[in-house]
């Protein structure tokens, strides 16, 4: 038990608690926000439809593939990747180690060199054409530059400086039942690790939320059955409306000014400003 | 994806120019908007924003979800059109973004660079005021953007809280306030109505020798037919169109003069406007006690009408279909079944192509193969010989917006209009049509100004004017 080890699992959980709790707050917050208009663009008109239609888009990246090739190409390249490089870390994560997971251990190595090239051309991307260049925020430049580094860090440990696994995991299973166990310090390790904790605290503040937002987005998950359902605002309130007329009795019935008993909305103190205005007209 | 274009060089600031006038305080104040700018403007904004976040899943979510791919970078006419950078969707969205950032999340609030969040100040408040108002909300961004991210959406959002301070456009108040004065957009007085529909009645009986009547509020007719005001005005062979439909298919109809009025125009400012707008309509209707509400040729009175009636007023049972209907369903149906008579050569003269208004195309029952894509095109091959698709990219969900969506057919932007009318233009010349039909009236309107401005040689009209063209009586 030493100090650095303390401190390195302090890092670890507080990284992995921010992660879950404030992931979990976030997708609360999307849920429970109301979408008090029906706004779906070209969606299929049923459920099973928009799950379809919702599956394509987050395996396939549709929309994408239909509008830049390029883009989509890198894009799936890099998500696609990163998903065989998660199931490779389950190795990691669990004991005893069953098959499946020994199988993408060994294939997920491969997808590490896929996952860094597509982050690169991707970094290149935002720096080649003039518009990407124009719409990318420095947040967008570290993001890829911490992801790069994550990358680079776990491939040269998997090559270069083989570590001493046992460790690790002991580590990381240490992390998980809440005991700290001294893991071997290389720094190269360090550094991945510090990358990613780093990367998992700020995932619940960041664009990396568009993985759970996609999914809350209105006009991707309503359903196009306008004809067959009413949509309930739930924060709805009451208008005020001018006196009916037709062409006949308009000249009596008809109002220039506001009627009275006007229902002003929330936080609005207008209703002095208006009488001033009409005093002084 | 942005044909018939190439994507323009990024001039900064080139849009800038193209702002519209203020509003009057007596729009201001017939709309129960604030005057002139609340005196702590600031904090009254952030404080709706908060409420607008509350109350909207899609701005809390759009807020978050982007990740400045740039694929809808080139998805917007009026970034074509300029080549302002500000007019790319994503970085108009960016400019409430930012905001956002700066006073809604521990990241912008604890450590920021310079451009990713910045407090609300008058020069945050100026590019609102001008971008803000450069997009016509016709979302053909969202058809792009992989986490489905509506900047018409975005934009709402943005005029909503601009609006609550009192900040909006001479334009889209004068309009909204007329609705509340007359029954629509144009304040046309109701007299007027009844003698321009007269008017129409006349001009039908001499070219027909018949008696098609156009009614203005008449008590128990079947149907409330609730077009877009400028249709009895400036378009009338639409409503000519729609009159002779009705004559033929002896259904019995009639207009409002407290609704006379299809479009939105509170759409473009706050909730509470596009609800007071969209409740005329339902009311008229239970006082004229018809049995179904009828919509007109128009796109973002579409958009309104269709999906929004039935949330914005509760008691639409009483309505068969208890949701409005658009009136190229109901020609179409009729059409299908063999009601009229129709000479299809009487529009040999012409070679029509089709252009879907934006928010038709993306705001409606249009999915897929169905709906207000089909309805249309199947009337025009059921009256005309020529009719010709322009390219696939620009046409069904991709259409492109007319350049005056979105509350910005004002005069003083008019070369922005012009501008942001170009893909359109240009693609429809690619057809050589010489006749470009399309249901919606602020189509109508911008683009017969278009094509003269890029020189093409295109008559602009509705789908019902072929209709009463090639109708035989």
């Amino acid at each position: 038990m030493n100090l650095p080890a303390i401190l390195f699992s302090l890092i670890g959980w507080a990284s992995m608690f921010i992660f879950v709790f404030g992931l979990v707050y976030r997708i609360y917050v999307y849920a429970k926000t109301p979408a008090p208009l029906r706004i779906p663009v070209n969606t299929p008109p049923t459920i099973p439809g928009v799950f379809a239609s919702m599956a394509i888009e987050v395996t396939l990246f549709r929309k994408v593939f239909k509008t830049n090739k390029y883009l989509w190409l890198i894009a799936w390249a890099f998500h696609a990747a990163l998903l065989l490089v998660l199931l490779r870390h389950i190795r990691f994560f669990v004991y005893p180690v069953p098959d499946w997971v020994m199988f993408f251990y060994y294939s997920g190595i491969y997808a590490g060199y896929v996952m860094l090239a597509a982050l690169l051309l991707l970094f290149a991307r935002r720096l080649y054409a003039e518009r990407n260049a124009y719409i990318s925020l420095p947040i967008d430049y570290y993001m890829l530059f911490i992801l790069i580094a994550i990358a680079v860090s776990g491939l040269w440990m998997n090559y270069q400086e083989r570590i001493y696994l046992v460790d690790v995991k002991a580590f990381i299973l240490g992390l998980f039942s809440f005991r700290i166990n001294a893991p071997d310090m290389e720094p190269l390790l360090v550094l991945h690790l510090l990358l990613v904790f780093a990367l998992f605290a700020y995932f619940p503040f960041s664009k990396l939320l568009h993985a759970p937002g996609v999914f809350f987005s209105p006009t991707m998950f309503q359903r196009n059955d306008i004809e067959k359902r009413r949509h309930a605002n739930p924060w709805d309130y009451e208008v005020p409306s001018e006196p009916y007329y037709t062409s006949e009795n308009f000249e009596e019935k008809r109002t220039d000014q506001h009627p009275e008993g006007i229902i002003y909305p929330a936080g609005w103190k207008i209703k002095a400003e208006y009488d001033k205005y009409k005093k002084g007209d | 994806m942005h044909y018939p274009f190439d994507i323009p060089i990024l001039e900064d600031d080139a849009g800038i120019k193209h702002v519209c006038y203020p509003a009057k305080k007596r729009d201001m104040s017939g709309i129960s908007l604030p005057v002139e700018r609340v005196p702590n403007w600031q904090e009254e904004a952030i404080k709706i924003f908060d409420e607008l976040l509350g109350h909207y899943k899609e701005l809390r979510v759009f807020m978050d979800t982007c990740v400045r791919c740039g694929n809808c970078a080139s998805a917007c006419q009026f970034f074509l059109g300029t080549g302002d950078p500000k007019n790319m969707p994503v970085a108009r969205a960016e400019l409430l973004r930012k905001v956002y950032r700066k006073y809604f999340t521990a990241a912008g609030k604890l450590w920021s660079n310079a451009d990713e969040a910045v407090e609300l100040t008058e020069e945050v408040l100026d590019e609102w005021k001008t971008y803000f108002y450069q997009c016509s909300e016709c979302r053909r961004c969202s058809v792009f953007c992989p986490y489905g991210i509506d900047t018409g959406q975005i934009t709402m959002a943005a005029r909503e809280i601009m609006a609550r301070i009192g900040v909006a456009t001479k334009y889209v108040t004068e309009v909204v306030h007329k609705v509340y004065q007359t029954g629509n957009n144009l304040g046309i007085w109701p007299m007027a109505w009844v003698d321009s529909s007269e008017f129409l009645e006349d001009e039908l009986k001499e070219e027909y020798g018949k008696d098609i009547r156009l009614p203005v509020d008449e008590k128990g007719a079947d149907v409330l037919l609730v077009m877009p005001s400028a249709d009895n005005f400036a378009n009338v062979n639409t409503m000519m169109g729609y009159a002779v439909m009705f004559y033929a298919a002896g259904i019995s109809w009639t207009t409002s003069t407290y609704a006379d009025e299809g479009g939105n125009f509170g759409m473009f400012l706050n909730y509470w406007n596009q609800k007071r707008v969209n409740q005329r309509i339902v009311t008229a209707a239970k006082e004229l006690g018809v049995k179904s509400i009828i919509w007109g040729e128009c796109g973002h009175a579409w958009r309104a009408g269709f999906p929004f009636t039935n949330t914005f007023n509760k008691d639409m049972d009483m309505f068969d279909p208890p949701y409005p209907k658009h009136i190229c369903e109901l020609t179409y149906d009729l059409m299908k079944k063999g009601t009229f008579k129709i000479d299809k050569t009487a529009n040999d003269d012409v070679k029509i192509t089709i252009h879907d208004p934006c928010n038709v195309a993306r705001g409606s029952n249009a999915t897929l193969r169905t709906g207000m894509f089909e309805w249309p095109r199947e009337m025009i091959k059921m009256t005309a010989n020529n009719f010709v698709e322009m390219h696939k990219d620009c046409i069904r969900e991709k259409t492109y917006c007319c350049g005056a969506g979105g509350g910005m057919l004002a005069d003083e932007i008019h070369e922005l209009r012009m501008l942001g009318g170009k893909p359109r233009a240009e693609a429809c010349r690619a057809t050589g049509a010489n006749y470009l039909a399309t249901p919606c009236a602020i189509c109508k309107a911008n683009l017969p100004e278009v094509m003269k401005y890029h020189k093409v040689p295109a008559e602009v009209g509705g789908i019902h004017d072929l209709l009463l063209k090639a109708i035989i009586l």
